[in-house]
């Protein structure tokens, strides 16, 4: 989205670097993120795009010998900066993986969750609107709104997913991370889920890592390309797989490797 | 004689493995496709060794004796003895043939001894001479029967599957006898000692069970007042309880930080320190428990001017507690590892703690499996003797203060069991009545276990 024609910046990643032990995964990687738009990670496995995503809400943290260097930006603030306060990064990025892993917990108390260690709710009536425009943004509350305090984990596997969806968006985040969400669904259900995302990105920002270049095409309006640890070339999704600047991404674009 | 029989089998089944190999690497050599790997030939044979030397041993193991005593006793019929006489004549003779026999030898006694021996041997002999033939025959028969396209392999699976079905079979039928054992005792029991003054009466004094002389006759009337078990079921419980108050909140905290908060060194240290508890002989706990702890305790309440008895509930029951750390600690460790990481990362994602991660999503994904670890804790606490006998003396109490001494199901069982028993005396059998009852509480605390675990996965998984 342009606001007087110049593209607002969610996300500024400046020389990141991510190290596995002594191993370094991710090489100064600078990546700008436009709000409110759809930013689609793609490149093979082991590239280092999940490695990436996992550094916007500092998910790398609970990986011990993993290391992170460099600024990442977001709203003024480096979340790498040691005053960051984990919790409310968090609060404002939400995540969602790439095999759905609702809570051992009702449907309910799986969207309730992010609210009540937030603190968002005052009553029981606040806590059901939260929960009502949570699973109606992600298309599931049609599906659900009867049988709210049944488990989460006895939904089909799409549904699970926009479950994790609904419970990501419940703390209301500016940032939604998509580690290949569809990557563990049918056809049907990565329709779906790929029609919600452009629903979603009205009110958030979103990257999504993906294996599926032509689910990259589908859903984003921005793509940049890892391969080895390194960013080889961002832009307009249109830019990448029409016109690509990079002998690699015109490669891996056309299915010659990866 | 047997030894060498066995042996001898044993090494007659591995060559008959050897041979079915061999036979079935030539039909290989001859470029034909044998249905099964070559090793299936020669577990077949070996099969058929085996199975005809079991049955023959088991049928020579039920007839043998039977037939020779009837040949031996055949000298004696027709001489007006009665069957228990017989029975003697027969224990005499078997005596004097393995040199044990103390009393007088009459001659005839003497022939029959020798013509034992006799008969012993020939059986013996005719044992090895019928088995080793029969299963040679067997072997031949089956070595003959396979060829490229004899079905090997089905037969091996299914006598592997009846071998393991046996060995299930083994561990029922062990449980069924022992509370067969239990049951007929029992009921005599309670001929004698009626079920309601077992289950409702106040006060348990075997002790007074001990005086009566076995040769007066039996007086029901006597026993009212001694057998009344809610004293001892009342210390079981409170035993158990003071254990778990102990345990459950120890294990469980050791368990998390274990699992969650512990560093891959300090887990890699302190896991098999923790488990060097449940290492330790139940008597080293109760020494430690009735001559370190009990006497500490009573130091302790003394010098508050409290009366603490020296073996008191408290410090049988901590003790315990102790020992059933390991256990809680260990089991709700490997559960709390056991709960995918997906579900702690999609909870750190929403921005949980690290303690909320744990409240509010580990512990109750683990629920089950913690719950199960406990129930095995209790039914460890309840079945626990050892300790008790040591620390918390052997007075039955009814009692709920926990400095005072108390008795367990199982240590009062242990009391009636040391030294002379009467068999047939309501004193002996009420130790059969009280492990029938522990029996019947564990079995229905396994029981609750069980549902538990299973309602609680069904809400999880």
């Amino acid at each position: 989205m342009k606001k007087n024609g110049v593209k607002m910046i969610k996300i500024n990643s400046k020389n990141v670097d991510v190290y596995y032990g002594k191993k370094q995964a991710l090489f100064n990687i600078n990546l700008d993120i436009e709000e409110n738009q759809v930013t689609a990670l793609i490149g093979p496995s082991g590239c280092g795009k999940s490695t990436f995503l996992r550094c916007l809400n500092r998910m790398n943290d609970v990986i011990d010998i993993c290391r992170v260097k460099g600024q990442i930006i977001i709203n003024d603030f480096d979340i790498n900066d040691k005053s960051c306060d984990v919790v409310r990064l968090r609060e404002k990025i939400g995540m969602v993986f790439q095999k759905p892993n609702p809570f051992p917990k009702t449907i309910y108390e799986n969207i309730s969750y992010g609210p009540t260690i937030h603190g968002m709710a005052q009553s029981k009536n606040e806590m059901d609107e939260i929960v009502e425009t949570s699973l109606k943004k992600a298309a599931l509350w049609e599906e659900v709104k009867d049988r709210l305090h049944e488990p989460g984990t006895g939904l089909s596997g799409g549904q699970q997913q926009r479950l994790c969806i609904a419970r990501a968006i419940s703390v209301k985040p500016e940032v939604i991370l998509m580690d290949e969400p569809c990557s563990a669904l049918d056809p049907i259900a990565t329709a779906q889920i790929e029609e919600l995302i452009d629903e979603l990105k009205k009110d958030h920002t979103i990257i999504i890592v993906t294996h599926s270049m032509a689910q990259a095409a589908r859903v984003s309006q921005n793509t940049g390309f890892f391969h080895l640890g390194e960013l080889i070339e961002h832009g307009s999704t249109d830019k990448i797989f029409k016109n690509p600047e990079n002998k690699k991404t015109q490669d891996y674009i056309t299915g010659r490797f990866g | 004689m047997n030894l060498i029989l066995f042996i001898f089998i044993v090494l007659l089944g591995f060559t008959s493995y050897y041979f079915g190999r061999r036979k079935a690497y030539t039909i290989q050599s001859t470029n034909k496709r044998l249905t099964a790997l070559p090793q299936f030939y020669g577990y077949y044979l070996a099969i058929w060794c085996a199975i005809p030397a079991f049955i023959i041993f088991s049928l020579w193991a039920i007839f043998e004796p039977t037939i020779v005593k009837l040949l031996i006793l055949s000298d004696y019929s027709n001489q007006g003895y009665l069957d228990d006489e017989l029975n003697l004549i027969y224990e005499k003779t078997k005596a004097l043939s393995r040199g044990q026999f103390t009393g007088e030898i009459t001659p005839f006694i003497e022939a029959s001894a020798e013509k034992y021996l006799s008969l012993r041997s020939i059986a013996q002999s005719s044992k090895a001479v019928i088995v080793l033939s029969i299963i040679i025959a067997s072997v031949a028969y089956a070595y003959k029967k396979i060829s490229s396209n004899s079905r090997t392999r089905e037969p091996v699976e299914k006598f592997l599957k009846a071998v393991l079905f046996t060995a299930s079979l083994a561990a029922i039928l062990t449980t069924v006898g022992i509370v067969f054992s239990l049951i007929f005792q029992t009921i005599d029991f309670f001929k004698v000692i009626p079920l309601f003054d077992f289950v409702f009466g106040t006060h348990w004094y075997p002790a007074k069970a001990f005086v009566r002389d076995s040769s007066e006759a039996l007086d029901p009337t006597m026993y009212s007042d001694t057998f009344g078990a809610v004293p001892i079921f009342a210390g079981t419980f409170f035993i158990a309880f003071i254990a778990m108050c102990v345990a459950i909140p120890i294990g469980l905290m050791s368990g998390i930080y274990l699992a969650e908060y512990a560093s891959v060194k300090v887990r890699q240290y302190a896991k098999p320190l923790i488990e060097i508890l449940a290492g330790i002989p139940t008597v080293v706990y109760g020494f430690f428990a009735a001559l370190t702890v009990g006497p500490f305790l009573k130091e302790i309440g003394n010098s508050m001017g409290l009366d603490v008895s020296a073996e008191s509930a408290l410090a049988a029951g901590g003790v315990m507690g102790i020992m059933i750390i390991p256990f809680i600690s260990s089991l709700s460790d490997d559960v709390i590892t056991s709960v995918p990481q997906s579900l702690r990362d999609g909870s750190y994602a929403m921005g949980a703690t690290k303690s909320e991660t744990i409240k509010k999503v580990i512990f109750p994904a683990a629920l089950p499996g913690i719950v199960g670890s406990i129930l095995l804790g209790v039914s460890r606490a309840i079945g626990e003797t050892m300790i008790v006998v040591m620390a918390s003396g052997l007075a039955a109490n009814l009692t709920l203060n926990p400095l005072e001494s108390t008795s367990t199901i199982t240590a009062q069982i242990v009391v009636i069991l040391i030294g002379d028993q009467a068999f047939g005396d309501p004193k002996t059998q009420a130790a059969f009545a009280l492990g029938m009852s522990l029996f019947l509480v564990t079995l229905c605390l396994n029981i609750v276990a069980l549902r538990v675990v299973k309602k609680y996965r069904e809400k999880y998984e």
